[in-house]
C-alpha cells in the first residue's frame, strides 16, 4: 500500500489547480438546466476544451491528455475543490464516450468524439419511457427496418431526458426486433435531434428548471452508420454505459469531499456546538473519505487490468445517500435561510434528491447487489 | 498510489485464515462460553507457533518485526471466526509494548478506559490504559469476575497490590490506537461472517414455498449490510497504513475506522438476527455468539459515537 502521489501526479495536480484558480468564474454560472444557463455553460466547456481540460482521460487526438485514471481522479478532485461549474456535457463525455470507445467504429469515434469534447454537439440519454423507468427492459419505442434507404425508422417517446431540450443529439435504445422480449431485440442508436420527425418538449424538474424533456420520434430516419454496436445487441452496449454512470466516471469522490468541506465551513461559521449536528458532520466526513478510499482501491484494481462488475451498484447507493445526508445536515445548520429557494444548499438539496432515483433507483441497485454480489435468488 | 495489500500480506492472511478454519470452528467458540478459561484450546498455541502473536515485536526481541499494515488482515480473520482469545490485547498491544521487558514471554491483556479487563485470570501481565496507565503482574493482583454479554470474554476488575510500572504518554498512545485498529478490523471480520451466514440461511430457509432470500425486504437489508462493510473496510486499512507510516492524522483515521466498523458490524448483527427470525433468537443456535461479540467490541475502546466526536473535534475545533 502506498497512499502518496508521485512527483508527476503532484505536478499534474498543481497545473490543474493553477488553471482552475485563474479561470473558474468566481460568481458561478446560472443553472445549466435552464436555456440561458446552458449557453453560458457551453462557453465554459469551450474554455476547458481549449486548455485541454475537458476530457483529460481521452487520447490527445480527441482533445484529451491521455491521463491515467489516477490523474483523472486528481483532476476531478481539483475541479470540485475549485467550485467549478457543473458539466453540462457529462452525459456525452462520461456516459456515451466510454461506450463509443468500446463499441464504436473508427468513423463514429472520429465523427462524434471531438465535437462532444468541445461542446459543439451535446448529448442526452434516451433510456426512460413513460412505461419503462426502473423496468428499463420494458422499452416499447421501436425502430423499423428501411432496407431501401439503408437505415431505420424510429418511433416512440423518451422521457425525463436530462437537458434534452438544449442538446443536439440523443443516444437511445429502440426495439428493432418486435418479436423479441425484454432485453433482447434492442438496438443502440445515435440520433441527431434536428432530424425531421423529432419533437422535443422541455419540462421542469423538482426545482422547476427546464432540465427534463420528452423526446418524441415519429418515423425518424436514422442511417445504419448511426447504430452503435450490433443490431439487437443494444442492451449489452447500454449496460456498459450504465456501469460508468453508477460507478466511477459520473460521481467521483472529489465532489463529495468538496461538499463536505463546504459543510464543515458552514458549521464553523454557524458554530457547531450541538452534539447531534457534530455527529452528523463527522459521519459525513467519514463517509466522504470512505468513498474516496474505496475508489482508490477500485482504481488500483482497474489499473491492474481487473474489471469492476456489479460492485458499481454498491458505490451508487453509497454516494447518492451520502449526498442527501450532507445536504440535509447543511440545511439543518442554515436555520430559516434553508427556506430560500436560491440558496446553494436548497438548490443542491433538490439535486441530491435525484441521486437515489437516476441511473437506476437505489431499490433496483439493492436488488442487483443482493442477486449479483450476494447471490440471492431472483425468485 | 496503490490501495492494495502486497502478495506477502495476502499470503500471510490466507495462512492465518486456514489455521483458524481448522483450529477455531464454531464449536470452539461455543465451548469457550462455558469452559474454564473462555479461550480456545489450541488456536492460541498454533498462532504462536506460526509467529503471529509476535508479529509486531521487533526481530531483535524474537518477533517478526512487522507493522500494522501487515497484520490488520490477520485481526480481521480472527474476527471472522470470533476467535475467543485476547488476540488484539496481546498481539497488537501488549507484546510490542513489553517486547524489551521480562514480561514479554507471557500473555498480556489490556483494557482501555474500562476498569474491566478481559481474560485477566489467564494472562501473566495486565496493562491498563486510561486515567492511570500501568503494567502490573497478574500475581500481584486481586481479580473479581464480571460477566460480559459475550460469555467467552471473561472480564475482571483488577486491584493491584504490587508496584505497577507506569506508562508514559507515548507508550499509551501507541498502544491505544493499535488496539482500537485491531478491534475495528475484528468488527469488519465479524460483520462479514454474519452476512455470509445470513445469506446462506435465507437461501436455504423456505416460507410461502420460496426461499425467503427471494423477498426484497430481505434482499435490501442484506444489501445495506454489504454496502456498510464495503465502505468500512477501506477506512480500517487506511488507518493501518497511517499508523505504519506515522501519518499526522493517524489517530483521526483510526477513530473513523472504529466508528464505521462498529456501525457496519452492528447493522450486520441486527439484520442477521432479523433475517434468521426465531431460529437466530434461539440460544442453542450459533448466531448469537457472533452477535454478542459484535456488541462487546462495538462498545470496547470507545464506541462509534465517542470516536465520531473525536473526528468532529479534528475537523470542527482545530
Amino acid at each position: 500500500m502506498d497512499l502518496t502521489w508521485s512527483a508527476d501526479e503532484q505536478a499534474f495536480r498543481a497545473e490543474a489547480r493553477a488553471w482552475l484558480e485563474t479561470n473558474v468564474p468566481p460568481a458561478g454560472l446560472a443553472s445549466g438546466d435552464t436555456r440561458e444557463g446552458f449557453a453560458r455553460h457551453l462557453e465554459w466547456e469551450r474554455a476547458l476544451f481549449d486548455a485541454r481540460w475537458a476530457v483529460v482521460s481521452w487520447p490527445q487526438a480527441y482533445g484529451g491528455r491521455d491521463a491515467s485514471l489516477w490523474e483523472w481522479l486528481i483532476f476531478e478532485e481539483e475541479y470540485s475543490r475549485a467550485g467549478a461549474p457543473q458539466r453540462v456535457t457529462q452525459n456525452g463525455i462520461f456516459l456515451l464516450a466510454p461506450t463509443l470507445f468500446e463499441f464504436g467504429t473508427p468513423g463514429q469515434r472520429d465523427r462524434f468524439l471531438p465535437t462532444m469534447a468541445s461542446g459543439e454537439e451535446t448529448w442526452c440519454q434516451g433510456w426512460s419511457e413513460p412505461d419503462a423507468g426502473s423496468d428499463l427492459a420494458a422499452i416499447s419505442s421501436r425502430a423499423v427496418r428501411d432496407e431501401l434507404a439503408g437505415g431505420w425508422r424510429l418511433s416512440g417517446q423518451k422521457t425525463w431526458t436530462t437537458r434534452g431540450a438544449f442538446c443536439t443529439h440523443l443516444f437511445g435504445l429502440y426495439r428493432t426486433d418486435s418479436d423479441a422480449e425484454r432485453h433482447r431485440g434492442l438496438t443502440y442508436f445515435l440520433v441527431p435531434l434536428d432530424t425531421p420527425g423529432v419533437t422535443v418538449r422541455g419540462f421542469g424538474r423538482l426545482d422547476g428548471d427546464e432540465g427534463f424533456a420528452d423526446v418524441f420520434c415519429d418515423d425518424v430516419f436514422v442511417p445504419d452508420d448511426l447504430v452503435l454496436g450490433e443490431v439487437d445487441q443494444g442492451w449489452k452496449v447500454a449496460m456498459a454505459t450504465t456501469g460508468s454512470e453508477r460507478g466511477l466516471t459520473l460521481r467521483s469522490p472529489g465532489r463529495f469531499l468538496a461538499t463536505t468541506s463546504r459543510l464543515v465551513e458552514l458549521a464553523r461559521e454557524r458554530g457547531a456546538a450541538d452534539p447531534l449536528v457534530r455527529q452528523r458532520i463527522a459521519q459525513g466526513q467519514i463517509d466522504a473519505e470512505a468513498y474516496q478510499l474505496q475508489t482508490l482501491a477500485t482504481v488500483t484494481k482497474l489499473s491492474a487490468g481487473e474489471h469492476p462488475g456489479a460492485e458499481s451498484s454498491l458505490t451508487k447507493v453509497f454516494w447518492s445517500e451520502l449526498d442527501v445526508q450532507l445536504h440535509e445536515t447543511a440545511l439543518g445548520l442554515a436555520g430559516h435561510d434553508a427556506e430560500l429557494e436560491d440558496s446553494p444548499w436548497m438548490k443542491g438539496w433538490q439535486f441530491a434528491l435525484s441521486g437515489p432515483i437516476y441511473a437506476g433507483t437505489n431499490e433496483i441497485q439493492r436488488n442487483v447487489i443482493a442477486e449479483r454480489v450476494l447471490g440471492l435468488p431472483r425468485k | 498510489m496503490r490501495f492494495a495489500f502486497t502478495e506477502n500480506q495476502l499470503a500471510f492472511r490466507d495462512a492465518v485464515h486456514d489455521l483458524l478454519a481448522k483450529e477455531c470452528p464454531p464449536s470452539v467458540v461455543r465451548d469457550a462460553w462455558t469452559n474454564e478459561t473462555g479461550r480456545s484450546s489450541t488456536a492460541w498455541t498454533e498462532l504462536a507457533k506460526m509467529g503471529v502473536l509476535g508479529a509486531l515485536v521487533p526481530e531483535a526481541q524474537g518477533g517478526l518485526g512487522l507493522s500494522e499494515i501487515d497484520v490488520v488482515l490477520l485481526a480481521e480473520e480472527t474476527g471472522r471466526v470470533a476467535l475467543p482469545e485476547p488476540f488484539v490485547e496481546h498481539m497488537l498491544v501488549g507484546a510490542p509494548l513489553l517486547a524489551t521487558e521480562a514480561a514479554a514471554s507471557g500473555i498480556t491483556t489490556v483494557t482501555a478506559g474500562d476498569p474491566l479487563v478481559p481474560y485477566a485470570d489467564t494472562a501473566d501481565t495486565i496493562v491498563r490504559l486510561g486515567h492511570e496507565s500501568f503494567v502490573a503482574d497478574r500475581d500481584d493482583s486481586t481479580l473479581e469476575a464480571h460477566r460480559s454479554v459475550d460469555h467467552s470474554r471473561r472480564l475482571f476488575s483488577v486491584e493491584t497490590s504490587g508496584s505497577p510500572r507506569a506508562l508514559d504518554a507515548a507508550e499509551v498512545s501507541t498502544a491505544y490506537w493499535r488496539g482500537t485498529l485491531g478491534f475495528s478490523a475484528q468488527l469488519v471480520g465479524l460483520g462479514h461472517h454474519l452476512l455470509a451466514t445470513t445469506v446462506e440461511y435465507v437461501v436455504a430457509r423456505r416460507q410461502f414455498g420460496v426461499p425467503i432470500g427471494s423477498f426484497q425486504a430481505i434482499k435490501h437489508k442484506l444489501a445495506d449490510v454489504r454496502i456498510a462493510l464495503e465502505f468500512a473496510a477501506p477506512l480500517v486499512y487506511r488507518a493501518a497504513y497511517s499508523l505504519t507510516v506515522s501519518d499526522p492524522a493517524a489517530r483521526t483515521h483510526v477513530a473513523m475506522a472504529k466508528a464505521a466498523s462498529a456501525d457496519a458490524a452492528t447493522l450486520a448483527a441486527r439484520h442477521a438476527l432479523q433475517c434468521h427470525g426465531a431460529m437466530g433468537y434461539s440460544f442453542e443456535y450459533d448466531l448469537h455468539l457472533w452477535i454478542k461479540r459484535v456488541w462487546a467490541l462495538a462498545a470496547a475502546w470507545g464506541d462509534a459515537t465517542w470516536h465520531r466526536e473525536l473526528v468532529a473535534r479534528a475537523i470542527l475545533d482545530t
